[in-house]
């Protein structure tokens, strides 16, 4: 606390230079974080206000239709308008596949990572160099590794056949199952790694303490292990839940085009579609979902944490 | 552990699907492997032991140029931006407060809230133009883009380790009258080095594995591993493609065994 | 390009970096994938002592979104015939005027003019073929000269039907199936092909272009598939036959065209004018497996591609061809939408 009116203007200056020293430390990066992913983040934006070219790209002057055919299509008889179910379908579609992903991974991450942290530490590295392993492989080869697995010719159709289980291949490739299958795959050792973060910072003794006074082992998982848990959950769910939702290769390979996502329909528009507006609004639309994810989700966690916590 | 009468790690259950993931996890990518040791010449039929499809892949120029091109991406996007992330997490993590610092934070993060096919979509239409005016088409645009997205990679352990450790051992250097920079080179910065080597690594293995953002800024004939095996992939998938993935995973193994071992032996 | 050994990786990548701007005696083809012979370009680099990079796309649509972008280093291109316009109309070829260079005289009489570039003042020939059906008979041994193939797919192809997501291609073999007009604005025609196609659509297990490997490991029994690319699949699996809807199949003609922002001129016009050398178009033949339009190229073609099946459409059908056009703006739009609908 300043004593006297130098004093305070001292400490206002010592703390004016330091505020220009560490944000010059921080410019270089924020320089090049602007001009490669904000700066062009702002172009699509100008680009979904703009008129399409006729080959694509776009024209200088104002217009709303980018935005209006992501939500509304004309009629095929008398151009009226009605909302547009094709790109709603496949929003839906997306939002769908990315929280069934977030689930699955969910589901067999949890288990796995609880397995992982309650391990002898001896054990436990080796388990963590186990997950950690697929984490760090591209996920383009993840990707070709599942579909091998899971195509007609794969390795799942010929043990079948083999075991006399089915007579025809299945034809599991190209199916919103199979993008399902894929994006589980290759995300869930995101929800692995920080759920297990969570868990080795956990004092069991905290769980035994309460079940000695007596607590049930569902309650004592509920009450005491599960709040724990929670920051890790939360962290696991978006690193699942965002990449799943923006995916692109996954359901490129594995959906065949047929069952698309959102990112794909982005690329469609940018491409074959010609429609730069519809892209980038599409693309806006997409990065809004995102973000209001996020914000919901930290929301949630920070909410969790005062009332459990 | 005191209490013998009832083991809390112990989730009925939780092993076996444990299990089940692990081999979910691992089985299709030895069934890769294996396809990529077999001499066949088309995939599936089993032909024996052989590394023709190494030797093919190691023997293909496109392939050696787009391993180079990735190594160089990757070396240089992961050093650039974990100098950079390194800077800004200082500029985030000591000391008092500083006006604007909540904004800063949101701007380093920024490429994590932007789904990759935007981020690369939007890249490709701006650089498009950048190439028209300069006329420049070489490597440079491929490390400025890994680089910005892989600063929040490099950032993440970097502030990790920064804000878990103690201010006094500097302080103790700034008392005993060494220079700013003095401290930050003998003090500061080898404790920090872990984090900076985890930063690093972690940066270095997102730039290798992205294909997305690749395929849409490289400019004429370059490829990288990703890029070159996704064009292989619609081509035809032959055991090479096999060979290159099991290459890729190989690396990837060798880069985590690495990362274990360094930070075994610097505990 | 000069090598330079500087030790590390990075420090010889850093320095190729600086170079690779100012390299000279370069050129950037940009072709549609698995359609340049390797051979070809080693072979034009050879003679000509110039650096040859090839890069791939899938689709017109998609080149045509990268050049237009701006920035793309290409120097020639190859263009469908019915995609001339587009790219004439913004300016984005060379009027380079083949019409006039050494080799011209070696196209084929029927292909010196072109819809499309009727002088041949941007384009030169590269190959040319159809667009049918390929079908695995050892899956279905029926009619395969037909469009029901994939509209009205018999029981045993169900499910395993891939379709190219070649838009106008698409829907002008389902428009010509009902007995409508290609390129049509009569809605009841359109909506009519629309909902054909929505309803084989349950029957298909993809819409892209496909590797060929996924029709060789039999993955997949059917595809609207372009003449040359079912003779390199039926190669490798002789069990698929190709076939030309009787109801109406596409006849095109891709072409080489110098961009108009090209930075190796010169190179580019030299090899528009090499393509049209018999013994080259031969190559691009026997890689491609599709007809070229040079006379007297048969003396180098592969025998086995002289007398390929898929090559030679049967007299009684040459007059179901339907010549791959554009569409005036307003069918083009109502195409876009139904195709929006179909695939999503």
């Amino acid at each position: 606390m300043p004593r006297n009116p130098t004093a305070a203007a001292n400490e206002s200056a010592v703390m004016r230079a330091e505020t220009r020293r560490r944000w010059s430390l921080a410019l270089p990066a924020l320089t090049v974080i602007t001009l490669c992913s904000i700066l062009p983040l702002g172009v699509m934006v100008a680009y979904s206000f703009m008129e399409a070219g006729q080959y694509g790209n776009v024209q200088w002057g104002f217009s709303l239709e980018g935005w209006r055919a992501v939500f509304l299509d004309r009629d095929f008889f008398d151009d009226s308008y009605i909302p547009a179910t094709a790109h709603l379908t496949i929003l839906a579609r997306s939002i769908l596949l990315a929280l069934a992903t977030t689930a699955l991974t969910f589901v067999f991450g949890i288990p796995t990572a609880w397995f992982i942290a309650t391990r002898p530490p001896a054990t436990r590295a080796y388990w963590m160099f186990l997950i950690t392993v697929p984490f760090w492989t591209n996920l383009l080869v993840r990707t070709i590794a599942i579909q091998e697995v899971i195509r007609a010719d794969g390795t799942l159709n010929r043990l079948l056949l083999a075991t006399g289980l089915i007579d025809e291949p299945l034809q599991m490739m190209f199916t919103n199952g199979a993008v399902l299958v894929g994006m589980t795959y290759v995300y869930l050792p995101l929800m692995v790694l920080p759920v297990y973060a969570a868990i080795e910072k956990f004092d069991f003794r905290l769980a035994e303490a309460a079940y000695d006074l007596h607590a049930s082992r569902l309650y004592c998982l509920r009450r005491v292990v599960l709040p724990l848990m929670w920051p890790g959950i939360v962290a696991g769910s978006i690193l699942v839940f965002i990449p799943a939702l923006g995916a692109y290769v996954t359901p490129r390979l594995m959906g065949g085009g047929r069952a698309m996502m959102w990112g794909n329909l982005i690329d469609l528009q940018f491409g074959q579609g010609r429609n730069w507006p519809l892209g980038a609004a599409l693309s806006i639309t997409l990065t809004l979902v995102v973000v209001g994810a996020m914000v919901w989700y930290a929301r949630r966690a920070a909410k969790g944490a005062e009332t459990n916590g | 552990m005191a209490n013998k009468r009832f083991d809390v790690t112990h989730v009925p259950g939780a092993a076996t699907i444990a299990i089940v993931t692990f081999l979910a996890l691992y089985i299709p990518v030895l069934i890769l492997v294996v396809n990529a040791f077999n001499g066949s010449d088309t995939a599936g039929w089993w032909e024996g032991l052989s590394l023709r499809w190494f030797a093919a892949a190691l023997d293909n120029a496109a392939f050696r140029s787009a391993a180079l091109n990735s190594v160089i991406v990757a070396l240089a996007a992961a050093l650039l931006s974990t100098c950079l992330a390194t800077a800004a997490a200082l500029a985030v993590t000591r000391g008092r407060q500083i006006k604007g610092q909540g904004s800063i934070a949101v701007i380093l993060n920024q490429p994590l809230l932007v789904p990759e096919i935007v981020f690369a979509i939007a890249l490709m239409v701006v650089l498009a133009q950048v190439k028209q005016v300069t006329g420049y088409q070489g490597l440079g645009y491929l490390i400025a883009a890994h680089t910005t997205f892989c600063i929040p990679f490099a950032f993440l352990p970097i502030r990790a380790r920064l804000s878990g450790m103690d201010l006094t051992l500097e302080t103790a250097s700034m008392d005993l009258y060494a220079g700013r920079f003095y401290t930050f080179r003998r003090v500061t910065l080898p404790l920090l080095l872990p984090g900076i080597l985890a930063g690093f690594m972690l940066a270095f293995v997102i730039s290798l594995d992205n294909v997305v953002v690749s395929s849409l800024v490289k400019s004429p004939g370059q490829e990288t591993l990703p890029t070159y095996l996704m064009g292989e992939l619609r081509r035809n998938l032959t055991s090479e493609i096999y060979a290159i993935s099991a290459l890729l995973l190989f690396a990837s193994i060798s880069i985590v065994a690495a990362s274990w071992v360094i930070t075994r032996t610097k505990q | 390009m000069k090598r330079t050994h500087t030790g590390t990786a990075l420090a010889a990548g850093l320095t190729l970096l600086a170079q690779s701007a100012t390299a000279e005696g370069n050129l950037n083809v940009y072709n549609f994938g698995l359609y340049t012979p390797p051979e070809l370009l080693e072979k034009f680099s050879q003679e000509y002592d110039v650096e040859v990079t090839l890069t791939d796309f899938v689709a017109n649509e998609e080149a045509i979104a990268r050049i237009q972008a701006g920035g793309h280093g290409m120097d020639v291109i190859i263009v469908s015939g019915y995609f001339i316009p587009a790219y004439v109309d913004q300016g984005l070829l060379m009027e380079s005027n083949p019409a006039g260079m050494e080799n011209f005289h070696n196209i084929a009489d029927q292909w010196k003019s072109i819809p499309t570039d009727p002088e041949r003042k941007f384009t030169v020939p590269w190959v040319w073929g159809t667009t049918g059906v390929m079908v695995n008979r050892k899956v279905y041994d029926g009619d395969i000269n037909t469009a029901a193939i994939f509209l009205d797919p018999p029981e045993e192809l169900k499910g395993s039907i891939n379709i190219v997501p070649s838009m106008n291609d698409m829907i002008d073999m389902t428009l010509s199936y009902i007995g409508a007009e290609p390129c049509t604005t009569d809605r009841e025609s359109l909506s009519k092909a629309r909902d054909l196609l929505l309803s084989a659509k349950e029957n298909w297990a993809s819409v892209d272009y496909p590797s060929f490997e996924k029709f060789i490991n039999e993955d997949l029994s059917a595809s609207v598939f372009w003449s040359g690319a079912a003779a390199r699949v039926r190669g490798l699996n002789d069990g698929f036959a190709y076939g030309w809807p009787k109801d109406g199949y596409m006849k095109w003609m891709d072409n080489l065209a110098i961009l108009a922002d090209a930075t190796n001129v010169e190179n580019a016009k030299l090899f528009q004018n090499f393509v049209m050398q018999p013994e080259n178009a031969a190559l691009i033949s026997n890689y491609t497996m599709y007809n070229n339009a040079i006379t007297g190229s048969e003396a180098f073609m592969d025998p086995e591609l002289i007398s390929a099946p898929e090559l030679a459409v049967p007299e009684e059908l040459q007059g179901a061809a339907i010549e791959q056009t554009l569409c005036a703006p307003e069918a083009q739009d109502l195409y876009t939408r139904i195709w929006t609908e179909l695939t999503r």
